[in-house]
């Protein structure tokens, strides 16, 4: 009977923390509905593949010799070897956003720039605690707030903790609207969080829509050469959206792409969820450095937006500097709740829609620029 | 704690934030252009 039983003798305590983790995972996506497309994926791979002798990952068996996986096969081919799941994604978040809040009203694209703070921010605690730049820098990044930018970015780094970063990527996302609140209120009075910001926007004509893509593309791509995979693509599902006339593939990127890749990216990101790379104190401490990137990118927004405030006559509520980071549309609802929460007349969902989209540009040229300026330093 | 990787890690926060700051500025700029140009022409065509 030993065969039948060879499995349950083979499970260690770190797997069982896995089961675990991936339990709260498919918990959080379906009782909570948190990021449920990619949290229940990885919640199930992160079981799958803790599996004693898991055939899901290769395996050598004795007398037969390797086996292929199915999710290591995918992980090596569609993100170690090309990136190709996380970058393929950025189609269809392209043709997915509308830039129309943000194209009417220019001034919000700053605000996209001062949330990623908290990238910077997570880079520096990362290296006070130990951490090397190449990992400091790929834990940095999970203050994107952009799970598939934190994958490719992590990943082209060589990070060994690809897996954390994603877990805390997807999962700080989903708890924008807890984590946000918090940090807007640390900053801000109850005043400014009143102040009301009329809503004037300028025509947005189709040229307009239709060279921003591009040119986007080739501003990124001269200044931070390494983010044009990640712009490049994301504006290139944009241009197809906005051009009007390829609206097939327009909605073959915003759905049939976009959730195919999404599925196959949850369970693909759960071969780094191993419990042998997976349950280890630097997983906590990535956690806990996670948090304090959103916390800052939230505080870098509503701080650089205060600013901004002192030179000019039209105050901007500091709150719209919050929503910069890229979790769209969570993190413009959050800013609308609060307002209505302190003045049940103030709307500033377009101008924090603005803010929040330009955040979604502003975290893939972090990427882009944190690959280069680590190359580098390490060269 | 390398106190070598801080300072890199401090290098890294001005320079990435700069880079991301020139970034989003030129594309403002640019973005503010293009919307001048086409309402100028907007109103031409009123006229």
């Amino acid at each position: 009977m030993d065969f039948l039983l060879s499995g349950i003798m083979a499970i260690t305590w770190q797997q069982c923390v896995m089961y675990l983790v991936g339990g709260v995972l498919i918990y959080l996506a379906i009782q909570k509905g948190f990021e449920p497309s990619l949290l229940l994926p990885m919640g199930f791979g992160a079981i799958l593949v803790n599996l004693p002798a898991s055939g899901v990952i290769n395996q050598t068996l004795a007398g037969i010799g390797e086996t292929n996986g199915i999710i290591q096969w995918l992980f090596e081919v569609g993100i170690e070897a090309s990136e190709a799941l996380p970058i393929l994604l950025f189609i269809g978040i392209g043709a997915m956003i509308d830039f129309g809040p943000l194209l009417s009203q220019p001034i919000m694209f700053l605000f996209g720039a001062a949330a990623q703070f908290g990238i910077f921010a997570a880079v520096l605690f990362a290296a006070f605690m130990g951490f090397d730049i190449t990992d400091a820098a790929s834990i940095g990044i999970i203050g994107a707030a952009d799970g598939p930018t934190s994958i490719l970015v992590s990943q082209m780094l060589n990070s060994k903790y690809v897996g954390a970063i994603a877990v805390a990527a997807y999962s700080y996302m989903a708890l924008v609207p807890i984590i946000q609140p918090f940090a807007i209120k640390l900053v801000t009075t109850k005043k400014e969080r009143q102040i009301k910001m009329p809503y004037n926007p300028k025509s947005v004509s189709k040229m307009t829509r239709i060279l921003f893509p591009i040119i986007v593309t080739f501003i990124a791509g001269l200044v931070a050469p390494m983010s044009v995979a990640l712009v490049g693509f994301l504006m290139f599902g944009n241009l197809i959206r906005e051009c009007g006339v390829l609206e097939s593939l327009s909605d073959a990127a915003q759905n049939m792409l976009a959730n195919l890749i999404t599925l196959l990216l949850g369970m693909t990101i759960a071969f780094s969820m191993r419990a042998d790379v997976f349950v280890n104190i630097e997983t906590v401490m990535i956690m806990a450095i996670g948090l304090l990137a959103f916390v800052f990118d939230t505080i870098g927004g509503v701080l650089f937006a205060k600013l901004i405030n002192l030179f000019r006559k039209e105050k901007i509520n500091p709150m719209i500097g919050a929503a910069g980071i890229s979790a769209f549309p969570m993190s413009s609802r959050v800013v609308q709740k609060m307002a209505l929460k302190e003045d049940p007349t103030n709307i500033l969902i377009m101008h924090a829609a603005g803010a929040n989209v330009s955040g979604q540009i502003a975290s893939v040229v972090a990427g882009g620029m944190i690959m280069s300026l680590v190359a580098n330093y390490i060269k | 704690m390398n106190i070598e990787t801080i300072l890199i890690a401090l290098d890294m926060m001005w320079k990435g934030m700069f880079g991301i700051f020139t970034v989003i500025i030129l594309i403002t700029l640019i973005v503010m252009l293009l919307t001048k140009i086409s309402k100028d022409e907007t109103d031409k065509e009123d006229i």
